[in-house]
């Protein structure tokens, strides 16, 4: 069992939401990681959909430079798209 | 002067039922009462098949192999505990000798259960449990599948509710057979030797006695000879992708039906019983 995988498992709370990160199960295989998934993230009626993803098949960025990564953006104010009147009668925006 | 004891829930229900109906002590038709014994012990046999098997399952909680397994025999267990209420509520309410489910787990003694004797066997190590699992749930997904057709609207409603979860059981349980099944060397000798284990309990399930042969009569049960041939092929087409061979045919243990039961019922009772038992009042 020390030796099974380790899986990322999403859940669609709902309809029309997408699938959010919820956690991980560990599992032999991708079938039985569903069903660890269901076991341990949808018992109390989480979710309609379930993902589940093998953790190493996941391309992240790197700690060490989120200097380069992120923080260029901080400066960039403009990229925020609040520099428009919204004219009144224009409504869900 | 003492005032009057008040009317019970289940004298207003025969005093309505009877103000319907016939007066109480004429004669039935035939089929006018659908909750008469034997439909009694039907239905307590489900919900104690339930039951057990409920209780078993959490004697995992803690001590499963992973985490995750954990949670999926907890689950399972809470499943059947839910369905055993159901089915001995059921029971209870047309037995004036029980007020409720309560009263038929707690305080009943083993030679009155009338589980199948598949599932009290102890759960030796998971590939046995998972055994069990997959000869039962096999089972009692394709009889609830039927019964959930059943003329009784009570008994159908409650099979209709209880299939999802079962066809789950089923899933899982057949999963877990073909993995250890088609695993390690070590892991399909465990596998092989749960099978082994709980073959012998395989007719029990497909027994039928003369009561339950008057009820299928009367379409309130369901003759699980009816499905013996699809449980069969489901349980070969399971072993076949375990890459795992039937065991051997062996002499069948019969009984549980009738309250004959191993000695392994006994000691899951006083764990269950105990507390229910010393402090009746007890709440939590």
């Amino acid at each position: 069992m020390s030796d099974w995988p380790l899986w990322e498992v999403f859940v669609r709370a709902k309809g029309g939401l997408s699938h959010r990160h919820v956690g991980s199960v560990h599992a032999p295989d991708r079938e039985m990681a569903l069903n660890h998934a269901r076991d341990t993230y949808t018992r109390r009626l989480e979710g309609v959909s379930l993902w589940v993803v093998k953790s190493s098949d996941i391309v992240a960025s790197d700690p060490d430079q989120s200097g380069p990564t992120f923080e260029p953006a901080a400066d960039k104010v403009y990229r925020h798209p609040t520099f428009y009147e919204i004219p009144d009668e224009v409504k869900h925006i | 002067m003492p005032s009057l004891p008040t009317i019970s829930e289940k004298d207003e229900a025969r005093a309505a039922a009877s103000d319907a109906g016939a007066p109480e002590g004429s004669f039935d038709a035939p089929t006018a009462s659908a909750h008469d014994e034997a439909t009694i012990a039907y239905v307590t046999s489900l919900g104690d098949d339930a039951l057990i098997l409920g209780q078993r399952l959490s004697e995992w909680c803690g001590h499963a192999p992973a985490l995750e397994v954990d949670l999926s025999l907890a689950n399972m267990g809470l499943d059947l505990i839910g369905q055993a209420t159901n089915w001995l509520g059921l029971a209870a309410r047309h037995d004036e000798r029980y007020a409720n489910a309560d009263a038929l787990a707690f305080h009943r003694d083993v030679l009155d259960f009338r589980n199948c004797l598949l599932v009290e066997q102890p759960n030796g190590d998971f590939a046995q449990t998972m055994a069990r699992q997959l000869l039962f749930s096999t089972w009692q997904h394709l009889l609830l599948e039927r019964l959930a057709g059943a003329s009784d609207e009570a008994i159908a409603g409650i099979a209709a509710k209880s299939v999802k979860e079962v066809a789950y059981h089923r899933e899982l349980s057949h999963d877990w057979v073909v993995r250890l099944g088609d695993g390690t060397e070590e892991s399909k000798r465990r596998m092989a030797a749960g099978l082994d284990w709980c073959w012998r309990f395989i007719p029990e399930l497909f027994e039928v006695t003369e009561e339950l042969e008057a009820l299928v009569q009367r379409g309130i049960a369901v003759d699980p000879r009816s499905f013996e041939e699809e449980y069969r092929a489901a349980l070969a087409a399971t072993l076949e992708e375990a890459t795992l061979d039937a065991p051997a045919e062996q002499r069948p243990i019969l009984g549980g039906r009738r309250g004959h039961h191993s000695e392994h019922l006994g000691h899951l009772l006083a764990v269950m019983q105990y507390l229910p038992r010393t402090y009746p009042e007890a709440k939590w």
